[in-house]
């Protein structure tokens, strides 16, 4: 660490952390509930969970991209943040507005689309608390010392973030128009401009990691960012096939989400080569595998898994179904959750003064969590391709389908069980390293 | 071989060409003249319906046009399947509505609000999915 002002990223990893448990919790519920247990209905019945699962994931996630990007961008900007005071007030209202609409969806309090739940009352405050966050990192990369493209694509990814948001508030009378925008925001988001900001993050941590040169790795970056829009724009018509528009969209969105695999493929290409070319063998190993996981995962659950339902021929059968929720968990994982605990893996040590490079259970928690994802990966694949099978091709009733897969939910629930073993070790790791301190300013390292 | 600046022009120029052309066939797939969904239909009956939805969240457990949650029916074409008794049943229910053993949550609509919400239904039934409603409907066996 070689600013101050970066220590406040600890506080919005710690508040990720916490989110992310919470998270998982509610995935259990529903787990359980597919799996025939729906005990809880009557106080948390299945739309709440997964509105409270959905959400959860989304705020930590981004919690977790703004603390890397209060790390990253002093950093790269080589000067401290602008206001420190403002960001914990960023961070505070950050959790608030979170746990708000979390404990609304509680009581029926919510706008009822998919991952865009919280009620438009909330949504103002969310723009405002993004707009302060946007605020205190573009003031300090423009009054900073050096303007990176690392720091410019992370910053750019932030931005469109933020700005795509507010399709998700248009008001519409149209179920159809209702989905078409609110894809807006949930694709491009995931395959577009979110895989800036783990092209950022990313490329921060191979230049820090690998030790090789930033010109080099930088160019990779665009071309990267370059295929994901190139692709991903167009690609947002998958979304349309079936959903009531033209009939357009099955050649266009066809064509174009086709090619999505190849950003995720260069990515994982990218990360592989960077480390085999490196140079300096960075000792923080936890930080090296997670990112190599994140880049590696990344293309399997979002590459080859997205690809398996993407053309429109496959996607007639498949729309809406737990092959969906398959592809969606592996994703979610590898590009922006193995991103977001890479980070945090490279950065608490250098934040705390304590460096627990290379512990067992850092170790452990890094290879449980996968296997486990990986399980559930597949619990879910076996289920929605039987049911694919048994209610599109068969024409059986859906609630006898589902019947028919409930077994699949038990496997899904001891593989689940593996996976969270290993993020409570991650957490017992976080722990470990105690609070970030002034005294672990380091200027003469390059980290 | 490339440069850093062709690769970020690369980046730049991609961006702008399919982002202009994503925006002209959004314009395009909005217009009346490619309308599939009857748009002159929405009455206000409908936009009652879809608003009960939303507030309620069905889509947490359901899917609708193939998006929402997969733990309970998908509702696309479910007036053809179940017939509208059924659903004013299932909708006007004041315990968890559950033949099958899977709760619904009991709303115990009115009898106003069940009818708006099978009004919605009823619209949603009539728009043209290219060829999706064939799959999603058990009476698909008919179809195909
Ligand atoms: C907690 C999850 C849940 C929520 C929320 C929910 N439903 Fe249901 N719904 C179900 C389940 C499960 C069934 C099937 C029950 C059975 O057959 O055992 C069902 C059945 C139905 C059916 C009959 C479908 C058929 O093919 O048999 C209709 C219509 C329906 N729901 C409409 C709605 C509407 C409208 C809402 C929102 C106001 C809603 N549901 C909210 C779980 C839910
Ligand atoms: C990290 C990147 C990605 C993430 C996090 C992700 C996540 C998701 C999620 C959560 C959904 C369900 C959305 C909803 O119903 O609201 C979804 C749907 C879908 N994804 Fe992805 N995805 C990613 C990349 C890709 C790629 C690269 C492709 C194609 C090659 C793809 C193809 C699809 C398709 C076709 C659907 C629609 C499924 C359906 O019809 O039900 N995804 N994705
Ligand atoms: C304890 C571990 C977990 C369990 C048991 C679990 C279980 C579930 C279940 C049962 C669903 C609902 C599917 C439905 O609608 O019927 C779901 C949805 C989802 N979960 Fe998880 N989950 C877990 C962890 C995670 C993690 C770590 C992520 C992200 C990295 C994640 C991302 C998602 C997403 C994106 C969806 C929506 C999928 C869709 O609707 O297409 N889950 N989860
Ligand atoms: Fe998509």
């Amino acid at each position: 660490m070689k600013y101050k002002s970066q220590k406040v990223a600890y506080w919005f990893f710690a508040l990720s952390m916490l989110l992310f448990v919470l998270q998982l919790v509610y995935g259990f519920i529903m787990g359980f509930a597919h799996a025939g247990f729906d005990g809880l209905h009557d106080i948390i019945p299945f739309n709440t969970a997964k509105a409270v699962h959905l959400n959860l994931l989304v705020v930590w996630l981004l919690s977790g991209f703004m603390g890397a990007a209060y790390y990253i961008i002093p950093e790269e900007a080589q000067r401290e943040l602008v206001s420190v005071k403002l960001a914990y007030v960023q961070l505070i209202s950050l959790a608030l507005v979170g746990v708000a609409a979390i404990i609304g969806f509680h009581f029926n309090i919510w706008e009822g689309r998919k991952f865009l739940e919280i009620p438009r009352g909330l949504d103002y405050l969310v723009v405002i608390n993004v707009l302060l966050f946007l605020g205190i990192i573009l003031t300090t990369l423009f009054k900073g010392k050096r303007r990176t493209t690392t720091a410019l694509v992370l910053t750019m990814g932030l931005f469109f973030a933020a700005l795509l948001y507010l399709p998700g508030m248009l008001p519409f009378d149209s179920q159809v128009t209702d989905s078409f925008f609110r894809w807006w925001v949930v694709h491009l988001w995931v395959e577009g401009v979110w895989e800036l900001i783990m092209g950022g993050i990313l490329s921060f941590l191979l230049i820090k990691l690998t030790g090789v040169d930033r010109e080099v790795i930088e160019k990779w970056l665009y071309v990267i960012v370059g295929l994901t829009f190139l692709s991903g724009v167009l690609g947002t018509g998958h979304h349309y096939y079936y959903i009531g528009v033209n009939k357009i969209w099955l050649i266009v969105g066809g064509i174009f989400s086709a090619l999505e695999p190849l950003a995720f493929l260069a990515m994982a290409l990218f990360a592989v080569n960077m480390y085999r070319k490196g140079e300096k063998k960075h000792p923080n190993k936890l930080a090296l595998y997670w990112t190599l996981g994140a880049a590696i995962v990344s293309f399997v659950g979002a590459g080859l898994l997205g690809f398996a339902h993407t053309l429109p021929q496959t996607n007639l059968y498949t729309h809406g179904t737990l092959v969906t929720a398959m592809h969606g968990h592996l994703a979610f994982w590898g590009a922006y959750a193995m991103i977001v605990l890479a980070i945090i893996s490279y950065s608490l040590p250098n934040m705390t003064g304590r460096k627990l490079y290379d512990s067992s259970r850092g170790r452990m928690a890094f290879w449980f969590s996968n296997i486990g994802m990986i399980g559930m990966t597949v619990a879910f694949g076996v289920a929605g391709v039987v049911q694919v099978y048994l209610e599109r091709k068969m024409k059986m009733e859906f609630m006898e389908v589902q019947k028919e897969i409930e077994v699949h939910f038990y496997v899904l629930i001891l593989c689940a069980t593996l996976f969270v073993t290993g993020i409570i070790l991650y957490i017992i790791d976080f722990y470990k390293h105690g609070r970030p301190t002034d005294e672990a300013i380091d200027l003469t390292s390059t980290d | 071989m490339l440069s850093k600046k062709q690769a970020r022009a690369f980046f730049l120029g991609g961006t702008l060409v399919t982002f202009l052309i994503f925006i002209g066939l959004t314009i395009f797939s909005l217009s009346k003249d490619v309308d599939q969904t009857n748009h002159e239909n929405i009455t206000e009956a409908v936009v009652r319906g879809k608003n009960l939805w939303d507030s309620n969240n069905c889509m947490g457990c359901h899917t609708i046009l193939g998006e929402g949650g997969y733990y309970a029916p998908e509702l696309t074409k479910v007036i053809d399947r179940r017939g509208k008794g059924y659903i004013k049943a299932v909708l006007m229910s004041p315990v968890a509505w559950e033949p099958n053993g899977r709760k619904m949550v009991a709303y115990g609509f009115s009898e106003e609000e069940a009818l708006d919400i099978i009004e919605f239904f009823d619209w949603i039934d009539d728009i043209d999915l290219n060829g999706f409603d064939t799959v999603v409907s058990p009476l698909a066996k008919d179809n195909n």
